[in-house]
């Protein structure tokens, strides 16, 4: 079971030798591997959008999903031919070249960081030694693309949620890559699959400092994919769907596709980079990095289901004011653990972090609730 | 936190506003209510409400019928509270024909009213939730809470919203049996689900953010635009028609009257939850004052229930009004004599309500303006009589 995956790729490589010279065998390998990230991302965005309605309407008292197939397991594909065939419509002002660019330039980024992620052991598409690197290069990318849509569709209600769209993601992505720096450090590799080697005997999460790079990346994920509680861009009940307003059809199910890749890239690298991967006990290492994944993007939709939205400046604020300076202190705090010896490695940071969250939290006061006292007459 | 919403247009930086409709069709506006908004960046920097697309003639049609006819018509008004309107208007028009009604009719117009409150009350907060972002979860749950009380309203008047249960000088049928034991259920249930719907958002860290100091309504400009109801008793005044007028039997019971002191989304919110568990105390007083069996409508009423066209009222005039979920609605009827009404005026508290709404707004973010609207509590189908 452990290999399962990496034998039927050995098989269908000596099965390709049979007939191909050297050359040809390398590159069916990489066609191999390609063919299955292509594959793997639209069939797990299939199901996330009925886990999503699953898990939202268990939360809202409903039942979801329930028509096509048992368990409404055939609804993403109900959806997807509804998608399909659903007239393409085009408003007459929009920007043809890039009205019709943005989908798929949102769609193709989402789909290649797929290639840096170890599903299990030895099971990284690409195993670049920059994987982090090239996750948040491509990632970044989405940032344009979404300025590309809004202003392409020429919708008032697009270009609200283009400029809210990329003064998000500019702020959150400095907070995201600082908050990488501590693992980085201690991996002493940009390697997603050495990162996950390194933590096979305690994972960067159980420390203090990978704690709160933790927490402080997976904030940022949220917002880099505009989940909620930072889904100010497409904000349903302010400015209608944000930059994918004026898509339908397939092109709206391209943003769609995105955005749930997205989601499951950025928890997929959440739990490679802070919770140790693929490593577990007794059950193979890609069935340990599904279910860790899992258990984040649920936890994703959990917030979908309960928050309320931020606004924009309070959002500027989060990562300006409150994450970034905690995530630069970070840097500090693990490189005291990595100096340090027992039991000051740990104490040192801890004491460092717990400062700093109190001096940021008397300098965000403003930001906390007040305590109201109501009264009563008669 | 203070707003540092208003930055002001650079001179070197050459900047635009943007004009954006909101409404009649769009996720936010509750009901096809239209907002011309005028955006700098994101901050509002002038807002026109345009009403009018609900526009059913109400008044007139109301001129054009026998008084009786016009009950049912009330129900669309506020749909969310058709008893509330029905309530109103028979006040008005036993006003105007003077007459009594019995007190078991009396408790149960009370009972009905109250249930009322809390349905309105619930699924604003639920509504308000839902312009914050809170995506239907909070409204689900109200929701669940709403169809129990109209599953009673369906049983005692055989419809969920549109009521049409009142009547002159009474109600229309008497209670079905074992219906005040199910009353009594629902409400010991009831301020179970409230703690728990307060325990997971009074205290919630973005919803204090996005709610407190944003849209605060002034007590100088609250009173000056004529407000009444929740909106007027979040901004610090105590004043209750339930309390003013002590109309029906309302000065029988022992309650109180929550009232705010910022006037901010956050105290609207807040004093709707409070009424809610005033409305409680209530209905338990209510409950266990009202007559077992008795006239539910007056004799001198009765008659009319079968030949509505020989209900004619005296020449005259009378004004009737109640606390109703939103506020102060009152009826205005003016008699000839005829069996119909010479002049018929709405006072609709969602309407005159809703003029603030560009005070309320300006300086504040969309997003604001969204959830202000959400925290007024408009139903198009009262502003657009």
């Amino acid at each position: 079971m452990e290999t399962l995956f990496i034998q039927i790729k050995t098989l269908l490589v000596n099965a390709a030798a049979l007939v191909l010279p050297p050359w040809g065998v390398t590159l069916s390998s990489m066609i191999i591997s390609a063919l299955a990230i292509l594959g793997l991302g639209p069939l797990i965005m299939m199901y996330l959008t009925l886990m999503e309605r699953k898990v939202l309407a268990r939360m809202q008292n409903r039942i979801g999903p329930n028509r096509a197939g048992p368990w409404g397991l055939l609804q993403p594909l109900a959806d997807g031919i509804k998608m399909l065939t659903k007239e393409d419509i085009r408003p007459s002002a929009a920007d043809p070249l890039l009205y019709f660019l943005a989908p798929i330039l949102i769609a193709v980024p989402a789909l290649m960081v797929f290639a840096v992620i170890p599903f299990g052991k030895g099971m990284t598409a690409a195993d670049l030694n920059v994987g982090v690197l090239y996750f948040v290069a491509l990632s970044s990318t989405t940032t344009l693309v979404i300025f590309m849509a809004s202003w392409g569709s020429r919708n008032k209600y697009s270009v609200l949620g283009g400029m809210r769209s990329v003064s998000q993601m500019i702020s959150y992505e400095v907070t995201l890559v600082i908050s990488v720096v501590p693992i980085l450090m201690a991996a002493g590799s940009l390697s997603t699959q050495t990162i996950v080697e390194s933590q096979s005997g305690r994972w960067y999460a159980a420390t203090p400092w990978g704690l709160l790079s933790c927490m402080i990346f997976f904030i940022c994920g949220l917002a880099e994919c505009n989940r909620s509680p930072f889904d100010l861009p497409e904000a349903e009940s302010e400015i209608v769907a944000g930059y994918h307003t004026e898509y339908s059809g397939m092109r709206f199910a391209l943003f769609y596709m995105a955005e749930f890749m997205n989601v499951f890239s950025i928890c997929a690298l959440t739990v490679t980079l802070f919770l140790g991967g693929w490593q577990g006990p007794l059950l193979p290492s890609w069935l340990w990095f599904l279910i860790k994944t899992y258990l984040l993007i649920f936890i994703v939709f959990w917030f979908r289901g309960t928050l309320p939205r931020l606004r924009a400046d309070h959002l500027m604020g989060l990562a300006w004011k409150f994450l970034l300076p905690l995530a630069v202190m970070n840097i500090p705090a693990a490189a005291m653990s990595h100096f340090l010896s027992e039991p000051f490695s740990t104490a040192v940071p801890l004491a460092i972090l717990m400062v700093s969250v109190a001096v940021l939290s008397f300098f965000n006061k403003g930001y906390a609730a007040e305590k109201r006292v109501y009264h009563f007459t008669d | 936190m203070k707003n540092k919403t208003d930055t002001p247009l650079t001179e070197d930086f050459d900047t635009q506003t943007l004009q954006i409709n909101v409404g009649p069709q769009h996720p936010a506006t509750h009901g096809v209510f239209r907002m011309d908004l005028t955006l700098d960046g994101e901050t509002v920097v002038r807002l026109k409400p345009v009403m009018g697309y609900l526009h059913r003639n109400h008044e007139q049609i109301a001129e054009n019928m026998t008084y009786a006819a016009s009950m049912p018509y009330t129900d669309r008004l506020d749909y969310f509270n058709s008893m509330s309107n029905n309530f109103g208007y028979a006040l008005a028009v036993e006003k105007l024909a003077g007459i009594e009604v019995p007190e078991r009719a009396d408790y149960i117009r009370v009972i009905l009213a109250e249930l009322t409150r809390i349905v309105n009350h619930i699924s604003v907060i639920g509504f308000l939730l839902n312009d914050l972002g809170a995506f239907f979860t909070p409204l689900t749950y109200a929701f669940r809470e709403r169809e129990k009380i109209l599953d009673l309203f369906e049983e005692i008047a055989g419809s969920r919203m549109m009521c049409n249960y009142f009547r002159f000088g009474g109600v229309k049928r008497d209670l079905p049996p074992g219906l005040l034991e199910r009353i009594r259920t629902m409400m010991d249930v009831f301020p179970r689900f409230l703690d728990e719907f307060e325990a997971l958002l009074t205290d919630n860290d973005i919803l204090c953010l996005r709610c407190q100091n944003v849209g605060v309504l002034g007590r100088e400009l609250a009173l000056n635009a004529g407000l009444s109801g929740p909106m007027l008793r979040a901004s610090g005044l105590g004043y209750d028609i339930r309390k003013v007028d002590r109309y029906s039997i309302y000065g029988r019971f022992d309650f109180k009257v929550p009232v705010g002191s910022k006037g901010d989304v956050y105290d609207r919110y807040y004093v709707r939850v409070l009424e809610m568990r005033e409305s409680l105390k209530i209905l338990d007083q209510a409950l266990r004052q009202i007559p077992s069996s008795g006239d539910i409508i007056s004799r001198k009423a009765a008659p009319f229930l079968k030949a509505p066209r020989n209900f004619k009222p005296p020449v005259g005039e009378a004004y009737g009004r109640v606390e109703s979920p939103k506020g102060e609605l009152g009826f205005y009827v003016v008699s000839d004599g005829s069996p119909q009404p010479w002049r018929y005026h709405v006072r609709a508290p969602s309407l005159i309500n809703l003029t603030v709404l560009e005070d309320l707004c300006i300086g504040h973010k969309l997003a604001d303006a969204m959830v202000i609207l959400g925290s007024i509590d408009i139903v198009l189908g009262e502003v657009d009589h």
